[in-house]
């Protein structure tokens, strides 16, 4: 088979990277209601299922927590194969080397996050599942960038990007790539918070056990505790734990003013129709959307669909903050040579062409 | 000759065991709590689940606080701090049931080296999921509805080892491992007494998995001694 040019971009490859992606993002909130419901060793042995082959489980055994966790596992193994199949597909039909490079950095990402999904159970380790968090959302942006790299509009970028509006100045970008950092810092921490198994460490907001910064003196933290009488009898909370929301709090109000201020530096700099101003317009009403989600898991008691939504619109923010940001760095304008006036393309290491 | 030599001296050293036993006094008393302790919350999780719901014909409820009329305060455990003096591998074994999805009884205390074993007394499936803060090892076991039942023993002592259902969020117990047989749990008004306590001073400590743990020392003759802890508070 020759391989398509880049000159022609595989409509049906694009399609399926984008599904890849859509259901990449249903798997995170499939993981995310496994933590939220306290679920993930509610199946105690892996590969396999209370005994029996992951797909041969009979469904009427699929109860409680049980039921999060095998879905989350039958759903990862789906996308697992559709990952299989996306880097095969890239390695026989896309020209570009570090296209195909990435096709197998997916695969070997789902591999790796399986393997940990598993080893978190087997080996009972809950630091595990951090990790596990961590590369699901890393791995929800490779999909998402490889549906970006093989879709039309990639192919138009890439082929005339000053002809997608203004060129983009490195201070926006680097302002973006910054917050974008910043968000994944916070996942970090959002996943460490979860995988506590702690439930709430401060119940009430916008104080913090009643101050704007909490007591966490080994007395108070033991008045916290007692106070607490939740039927999930999660793990007592810690001074630690306590200071890694109030951090997590304080780095989400950095980052919705990093958000803003991006919206409005794309609108004064690329202007009002440009495509990169709506999306970090539409970055600025997700990081609120997710704001507000933090602010009603912490009001709802930690209830486990809020929680969930909150990890998915999360990573939605993570991955539109690092579209934005691949996607102005065709547009970027130093990668555009200013030769009397004329703008010509960029150089092929820009536009990631081989 | 031998052999009756041999029944001399076991019989001079039962004669011995069984004097020191007589001496051997009784270490009781009551656990209170003072103040209004938070409000046991209903399980709610549990009642819709449809085949944990329709075992309960009340409604279930958390079990933090137990505290009588009185303000006796029930789930203490009370022990002796002594070491290297397990009888658990020769002790009867304990039990802990899983029936009507809660485990029964939602505190309690055994010794290192006694055998522990887990019930499923309910119609559908529960996993067994032990989390050590001291060495033992952590298990997590799956268990079938009208499945075997499952043994553990433990070496090393612990508080409050827990013990849970991942299918079930909502249950949870808190197994005491102890490393002597000088130990006990209150009684819903807050009594508790340790049998057969030979002489000599003693720390003892009162754990209440909530509310911490008390400490006193204790002197034990061959006749009851009772200890009067403070009382338990939110502070």
């Amino acid at each position: 088979m020759i391989p398509k040019p880049f000159t022609t971009p595989n409509l049906w490859l694009f399609r399926f990277a984008a599904l890849t992606a859509l259901f990449t993002f249903l798997l995170l909130g499939a993981g995310g209601l496994v933590t939220s419901h306290e679920a993930g060793m509610s199946v105690p042995d892996w590969p396999n299922s209370y005994g029996y082959n992951m797909f041969l489980f009979p469904p009427s055994k699929w109860i409680g927590g049980i039921f999060y966790e095998h879905t989350h596992r039958l759903w990862a193994t789906l996308v697992g194969f559709m990952t299989t199949v996306l880097m095969v597909w890239l390695w026989r039909s896309d020209e570009r080397a570090w296209v195909k490079k990435l096709g197998v950095a997916a695969f070997l990402g789902v591999v790796i996050q399986g393997v940990l999904g598993g080893l978190r159970v087997t080996l009972r380790m809950d630091d595990l599942g951090i990790f596990h968090g961590i590369v699901a959302q890393s791995f929800f942006v490779l999909t998402c960038a490889l549906a970006l790299f093989t879709s039309p509009f990639w192919f138009r970028l890439s082929q005339h990007p000053e002809k997608q509006g203004k060129l983009v100045a490195g201070g926006l970008r680097r302002h973006v790539a910054y917050v974008a950092g910043l968000i994944f810092l916070q996942l970090i921490l959002g996943a460490t918070m979860r995988h506590q198994h702690a439930g709430l460490s401060i119940s009430d907001f916008p104080l913090a056990h009643g101050q704007l910064w909490p007591d966490t003196s080994p007395a108070a933290i033991a008045r916290y505790n007692a106070d607490r009488v939740d039927p999930d009898q999660l793990n007592p909370i810690t001074a630690f734990q306590v200071i890694l929301q109030m951090i997590h709090r304080i780095m989400a109000l950095l980052i919705v003013l990093g958000v803003a201020a991006a919206a409005m530096l794309s609108l004064k700099r690329l202007g009002k129709g440009d495509y990169l101003t709506r999306l970090a317009f539409v970055w600025l009403g997700l990081i609120l959307v997710q704001a507000g989600l933090g602010i009603m898991t912490v009001l709802s008691n930690k209830a486990a669909d809020v929680a969930t939504a909150h990890v998915l619109v999360g990573a939605l923010v993570l991955a539109v903050g690092a579209v934005w940001f691949m996607v102005a760095s065709v547009r970027r304008e130093e990668a555009v040579e200013c030769e009397s006036g004329t703008l010509i393309n960029p150089s092929p290491s820009v536009i990631g062409a081989e | 000759m031998v052999y009756m030599k041999k029944a001399l001296v076991l019989s001079l050293m039962g004669g011995l065991a069984l004097g020191i036993a007589a001496k051997a006094g009784n270490i009781t008393g009551e656990i209170t709590f003072q103040g209004t302790p938070p409000p046991n919350v209903e399980i709610i999780p549990l009642e819709n689940d449809p085949v944990c719901g329709a075992l309960h014909k009340d409604k279930p409820f958390t079990h933090f606080y137990e505290v009588g009329p009185n303000g006796g305060l029930g789930d203490v455990v009370v022990a002796l701090q002594v070491t290297g003096k397990s009888t658990g591998a020769s002790a009867p074994p304990a039990v802990l049931d899983q029936r009507g999805c809660i485990y029964l009884p939602g505190i309690m205390a055994i010794q290192t080296g006694q055998k522990l074993v887990v019930k499923n007394s309910d119609p559908c499936i529960h996993n067994v999921h032990t989390t050590s803060k001291n060495g033992n090892p952590e298990h997590n076991d799956a268990q079938m509805a009208g499945g075997p039942d499952l043994t553990y023993t433990f070496d090393k002592p612990e508080d409050f080892m827990k013990f849970q259902c991942d299918v079930h969020p909502w249950m949870f117990a808190w197994v005491t491992i102890e490393d002597s047989p000088y130990y006990c749990v209150t009684d819903t008004n807050g009594d508790f007494t340790i049998k057969d306590v030979p002489p000599g001073t003693y720390t003892i400590t009162a754990s209440h998995r909530k509310l911490g743990t008390q400490t006193l020392q204790v002197t034990v003759t061959d006749s009851d001694v009772k200890v009067n802890f403070p009382a338990f508070a939110i502070k």
